[in-house]
């Protein structure tokens, strides 16, 4: 027999309990990277060019690497700190690079007469961006920050290169322990698809409401 | 540094053969993906109810759990089933598979979005339906899925840092080697992921080639030659590049 109901129930805990953890580093992340990535949307449009050139830059190379490579990098730098603060960090970094284009894209979308409102009302800058433009903008980028939640959510897996037992590490200690790998793999499989599907799902109806204003 | 540098002369043999172990599975994969994606995106459009929901269910499933399970699941799990695959195939196979799905959604998106007009078209000239996907609707979805093919592409490169998990010899795995021979992180590391930001960016630059030819092939934007002339003639910006 391939599958044994058994093992699968020995596992269940084990795999719940790396669950935890992987939650623990989306949310974790999430905050980081949504924080993160809006500092860096409006830094990128409120910096002078050369400042602005450098910082384009820096999140080009953390979009356009992988994410296991930084990891490791991180993990092998700072060896005295724990691998669950280097691999929440790590990921919500490379994550701000992506949801800091969402942002953009959000900042975009406010008409130039909000602007020059602001302008005409001679609104000091950072009452422009908090009470005029990041209302309006925000209403448009949260469905697509979800969106990167999710994938980062199916990201920390990348964890189990520095050692941090989340969810897959778990499923490969109990596999490697039991020889059951059938079960702990499989079962982690259908606890990331019980988790992500439903949220997808949500979130595309966010964007939907959210679309008609 | 000195050091450093002469170590890394010293590995670059095995620097080259990572990084053509990454290339590999990163093609290897791009392909498989975009065979996988141009197939469930047309079957999740089809009009029989149990192929196109056959088709939703794959979709979800390979884009809901995770690509590192999925690598795993193929690696660990299919010897004892019987089916044993090498490391590359398993590795190549699990980026298809999982970025294939993904790619599923933006090629049925794409067809979706090609105007309504073209379809009727179609259908007033009695084109059969593999004729019309073929020489109507899929070229013009092309140019519109390129963009987002291109990001998945980016995303599939950085996939594969991951098989060294599953006891491939990537780029990721020689950079890991290279800081033990060094002994110095920020040097192997700061190497590692310049070859692989070179990469993407080389990758990248690929793909916005694909795009100005696909839309220039439907008489939008100008074609390639236009673009690298060094001088480029007044006409050409009126004319937007029609042939």
């Amino acid at each position: 027999m391939i599958w044994s109901w058994e093992r699968a129930l020995e596992a269940l805990p084990l795999l719940l309990e790396g669950f935890r953890i992987t939650l623990l580093a989306t949310v974790l992340g999430t905050l980081i990277a949504a924080g993160l990535g809006l500092v860096i949307a409006v830094l990128k449009r409120a910096l002078p060019t050369p400042l602005r050139q450098i910082v384009h830059w820096a999140t080009e190379f953390v979009r356009m690497t992988p994410l296991v490579v930084q990891l490791l990098f991180v993990y092998y730098l700072l060896t005295e700190v724990s691998p669950l603060v280097i691999g929440v960090a790590v990921i919500g970094i490379h994550y701000a690079t992506y949801m800091a284009e969402s942002y953009r894209a959000g900042i975009e979308s406010v008409p130039k007469g909000q602007w020059e409102a602001a302008t005409a009302l001679s609104l000091p800058a950072s009452r422009t961006w908090r009470a005029v433009v990041l209302p309006q903008a925000l209403r448009a980028t949260i469905p697509s920050l979800g969106n990167y939640a999710v994938a980062m959510f199916k990201d920390t897996p990348f964890l189990f290169a520095i050692s941090v037992v989340e969810l897959v590490t778990s499923a490969q200690q109990f596999g490697a322990r039991n020889f059951a790998y059938t079960e702990a793999f499989t079962l982690a499989g259908l606890i990331f698809l019980l988790a992500s599907y439903p949220t997808s799902v949500l979130i595309r109806r966010l964007e939907k409401r959210l679309a008609h204003y | 540094m000195r050091e450093n540098l002469a170590v890394l002369w010293d590995f670059s043999p095995r620097l080259v053969d990572g990084v053509l172990v990454t290339l590999q599975l990163t093609l290897g994969g791009a392909l498989g993906a975009f065979v996988v994606a141009v197939a469930l995106g047309l079957a999740s459009r089809s009009e029989a109810a149990l192929l196109r929901g056959t088709a939703r269910v794959v979709v979800e499933f390979f884009r809901g759990t995770s690509l590192l399970v999925q690598l795993f699941w193929l690696f660990f799990v299919l010897p004892l089933l019987g089916v044993r695959l090498e490391p590359m195939t398993v590795g190549v196979l699990a980026l298809a598979l999982n970025y294939g799905a993904y790619g599923a959604e933006v090629v049925r998106g794409s067809i979706a979005s090609v105007d309504r007009g073209q379809w009727e078209a179609t259908h007033a000239l009695g084109m059969s339906g593999i004729h019309r996907m073929r020489r109507i609707i899929f070229p013009q979805a092309w140019a519109l899925m390129i963009p987002s093919l291109a990001n998945l592409l980016i995303q599939l490169l950085k996939g594969t840092a991951v098989v060294s998990f599953i006891t491939l010899s990537d780029l990721n795995f020689h950079v890991v080697q290279l800081r033990q021979a060094t002994g110095d992180t920020l040097f192997a590391f700061t190497v590692g992921l310049l070859i692989y930001f070179v990469l993407a960016y080389l990758l990248n630059l690929g793909m916005n080639v694909l795009e100005i030819r696909a839309k220039n092939s439907l008489g939008r934007g100008p074609s390639m030659r236009e673009i690298w002339r060094p001088t480029r003639p007044e006409s050409a910006e009126v004319g937007g590049g029609t042939p």
